[in-house]
């Protein structure tokens, strides 16, 4: 439960160890690089330049989208095999040598890369043309029967005219609309919306006829060229064509299969190569000698300059950060609430001077959850499924996959405890089995609730929920009054959290022995006078408190006593805060319910024999996947809720910057020494 | 006059499942809209905006499981329909009101806050976990509608 101290570092090294330097700690990633937003602009110095890397980036960052463009184009010819495994398991480790190795071949993989690209430009050229030699022929289908060429115009007599007319028009009538008898129409075909036609006359009638055509609406044909059927030939030749081209080409990319590591490798080669050339271009450095500054946890110091010291003439110094220094934050919990870091770094990294809040939350985290999922089976199926997947993806899981799961499998074990509380295992199917296959008399009360079932008792479980509503935010208060004492405000920690614990516990009192609230639960404590006297003291305290002292900041007591007043009004914030966790009901009741629904659905088809249990067992499979499935989610998002905001919100801001080493921000490989 | 609360009674367990469940229908389709449009630039994303996507499928959920227990209080799911008075028919649907008309309410404005998460976590996809909690925000409202509902349907069941 802590915040990593930081400590300030500082490289002096030999300009001939740069590049060996900076990947020694790109693979160990334990050092935090200061980027300057200067960089590459060369600020001239008497002793020290920078130098200008932004060119040989955007080449690294060229061939880097190039690479990854080509994967993809691979990936589509030639569909990876273990596609599916790839949620869980991470990066592939590759060794020092192997990569140094690899890296030598980079100008020949980059080749293959060019190589599928240009082949992809082709395919995607070839793409174009298809549909446009198709349109072609298809435009072509009612010409098929022209003899002659589209472009036919006659002999030296007669007169040819190629043309369609809209609509359905027969031979007689177009005959009709000529007045030379010389004249023979042919009709190559006809549609409901077009007419094409080749009309030939003698070539004096040439001018009359077609002036006679046109006012029928003769067009020209939109095709031209030679004969419709030896034009049909040649583009389903070129069509073919362009398929087996594309097919082939296709094939090619595909035989680029067994070099996938290859290019895998060079696009993590190059978004290496990448990073350290842009903590190269913010570097300070002189003829001989470079300057590197950054952060670098306490705890890893003394490795950080054995490491570097021990391989190079270098000069490693640290320091402690100034006392107005933003330093990043690196969080650091036992295995119980490390799962949770991710939790709250979602929210915010603590700011400088707050306390991390992570073991905090992960007190309640795997309680909450449970409560909300609250079904034992469920819960073993997250805890077996999960050691399952850690365990066969143990060596190349990444840490921050491994910690949300290990979070789930925590969970889970929340959700076992209220299962077994509730006595919900798969909701009521135990009773429902018993009930359908062998013995209908089961009494309606059957229960294997260790504590109450919420669907029959939601009242206890409603009061129940409140108090570990109170209980949280009490330590949420708690933990703004610890990090006020910390900072050595005790009087704020009294004022802020102190009369608040004064009012609260006074009202509850109070709000407990009425009828209304009190008796909601079932509880009718008719404390004696004196209990309820402490009460009303304790409220009473409270109250002045927090109207004296909730606007302290303000010197004019008259303003002062009215943001106290409007603090006072916050009693209403705690209220809903505590509400709120009827969540916890409400969601436990909706896995609850939501699972027998499908246990009764199951019920209701098991009745003939053979194929009944066969369909009780598909319904019920089914069923709670789909009902595991959604109501962990929903436990997932309402437990991270109350944390953020009814938990959170009483003593935790954030604000800080998390800590980004320089390390391997690469997709497929990690290199290990 | 019995058959009249019957009556009542089922078309609150109706209307609960009716009205709550259009508004996911609604609600998930307009998500699934924003997210199919992410999807078609970053395939990656599905996993992320695919959860986006259901958080308004819940109120649909709340409103069967109201729907449910109404049912099962009164006998019609075991096939053995009770007869019930008018009044406390006309109770069960006061009862079953809130997670109709809240589920409606909360699924369509759950959906805009998911369709603008989903276009948060296009852009950020390292926001994931906050992207989360907008819309959950509003779920908070159907999740108290349910519990209303369903301490009302127990309490007009004792009646």
């Amino acid at each position: 439960m802590a915040v990593l101290s930081m400590k300030r570092v500082l490289v002096i090294g030999l300009r001939k160890d740069r590049k060996k330097i900076l990947e020694l700690l790109q693979r160990k990633g334990v050092m935090q690089i200061d980027i300057s937003g200067s960089e590459g602009e060369n600020e001239a110095d008497d002793v020290f330049q920078k130098t200008d890397t932004a060119g040989i980036r955007a080449t690294f960052e060229k061939n880097i989208s190039l690479a990854d463009h080509a994967l993809g184009v691979l990936d589509a010819a030639a569909p990876p095999e273990n596609a599916g495994g790839g949620l869980f398991s991470g990066r592939e480790k590759m060794s020092l040598t192997d990569y140094e190795t690899n890296s030598k071949k980079r100008d020949k993989i980059m080749d293959m890369v060019y190589n599928i690209q240009k082949m992809d430009k082709r395919r995607s050229e070839i793409a174009g043309e298809i549909p446009k030699v198709e349109t072609q022929l298809e435009s072509l289908v009612p010409w098929l029967d022209l003899p002659y060429p589209m472009d036919y115009e006659g002999s030296k007599f007669t007169r040819t005219f190629i043309g369609t007319l809209a609509n359905e028009v027969p031979e007689e009538d177009i005959l009709k609309n000529i007045t030379t008898d010389a004249v023979a129409v042919d009709i190559i075909s006809t549609s409901p919306e077009q007419t094409c036609v080749a009309v030939t006359c003698l070539r004096e009638d040439q001018a009359a006829t077609e002036e006679e055509l046109r006012h029928m609406g003769f067009a020209r044909p939109a095709v031209s060229g030679d004969t419709p059927d030896r034009q049909k030939e040649e583009l389903s030749i070129k069509l073919e064509m362009l398929q087996s081209e594309d097919e082939s080409l296709r094939e090619k990319i595909a035989s680029y299969a067994p070099h996938r590591d290859e290019l895998r490798f060079v696009a993590d080669h190059f978004r290496m190569r990448s990073d350290k050339y842009r903590v190269i271009g913010s570097l300070e450095q002189t003829d001989r000698v470079f300057i590197l500054h950054g952060y670098v946890a306490e705890r890893d110091s003394k490795k950080l300059e054995e490491l570097l010291s021990s391989r190079y003439d270098c000069v490693v110094e640290f320091s402690d950060p100034a006392e107005d220094e933003e330093v990043p934050v690196l969080l650091k919990n036992n295995a119980y609430a490390a799962p949770v870091e991710g939790v709250v770094a979602s929210y915010a990294m603590p700011a400088k001077g707050e306390i991390d809040p992570t073991f905090l939350a992960a007190i309640f985290y795997y309680f909450l959850f449970g409560m909300m999922l609250s079904d034992a089976a469920y819960g073993l199926i997250m805890v077996v499924g999960v050691a399952v997947v850690l365990k066969k993806y143990r060596d190349s899981m990444e840490a921050g996959m491994k910690k949300t799961l290990t979070m789930f499998q925590y969970a889970g074990v929340g959700t076992i405890f209220w299962g077994v509380m509730f006595g919900s295992y798969f909701g009521d199917l135990p009773a429902v089995i018993i009930r359908t296959f062998f013995n209908p008399s089961l009494p309606a009360d059957f229960s294997l609730a260790v504590w109450c079932e919420p669907a029959i008792e939601p009242m206890t479980v409603l009061g129940f929920a409140f108090i570990i509503g109170i209980v949280h935010v009490f330590f949420g208060m708690g933990a703004l009054a610890y990090t006020d004492i910390k900072q050595g405000k005790v009087l704020d920690a009294i004022y802020d959290v102190g009369f608040w614990y004064l009012l609260l516990i006074g009202a509850i009192g109070i709000l407990l022995n009425t009828d209304m609230v009190g008796g909601m639960f079932g509880l009718h404590l008719n404390l004696p006078g004196s209990v309820m006297l402490v009460f009303e003291v304790l409220a009473l305290i409270g109250a002045v408190g927090i109207v004296l002292f909730g606007g302290r900041e303000s010197s004019n007591w008259g303003l002062r006593i009215g943001k106290g007043l409007y603090a006072l009004y916050g009693i209403s914030s705690y209220l809903s805060d505590i509400l709120s966790y009827s969540r916890l009901l409400a969601l436990g009741l909706a896995t609850g319910v939501i699972s027998s629904v499908f246990n009764s659905m199951a019920a209701m088809v098991a009745k003939p024999p053979v194929i009944g249990p066969i369909l009780f067992a598909l319904i019920v499979v089914i069923g709670h996947t789909l009902n595991l499935a959604i109501n962990a989610l929903g436990a997932y998002v309402h437990t991270n809720r109350l944390e953020y905001v009814e938990f959170f919100g009483k003593f935790y801001n954030g604000g800080g910057k998390p800590f980004e080493p320089f390390t391997e921000n690469t997709k497929h490989y990690r290199v290990t020494e | 006059m019995g058959d009249l609360g019957l009556f009542f009674a089922i078309l609150g367990a109706a209307l609960a499942a009716l009205v709550a469940g259009a508004g996911s229908a609604k609600g998930v389709g307009m998500a699934g809209q924003a997210a199919a449009g992410v999807v078609t630039d970053q395939p990656d994303m599905f996993g992320r905006v695919l959860i986006l996507q259901l958080l308004p499928g819940t109120q649909g959920i709340y409103g069967l499981l109201i729907a449910f227990v109404a049912m099962n209080n009164l006998g019609i799911i075991g096939g053995a329909p009770q007869q019930i008075t008018l009044l406390k028919g006309l109770a069960y649907l006061g009862a079953c009101l809130p997670m109709a008309i809240v589920g409606y309410i909360s699924a369509i404005n759950q959906a805009k806050a998911a369709v603008a998460s989903i276009a948060l976590v296009s852009k950020r996809p390292d926001q994931f976990g906050k992207s989360m909690l907008f819309p959950a925000m509003v779920e908070t409202y159907a999740i108290f509608a349910l519990l209303i509902s369903i301490l009302a349907i127990n309490g007009v069941g004792a009646i």
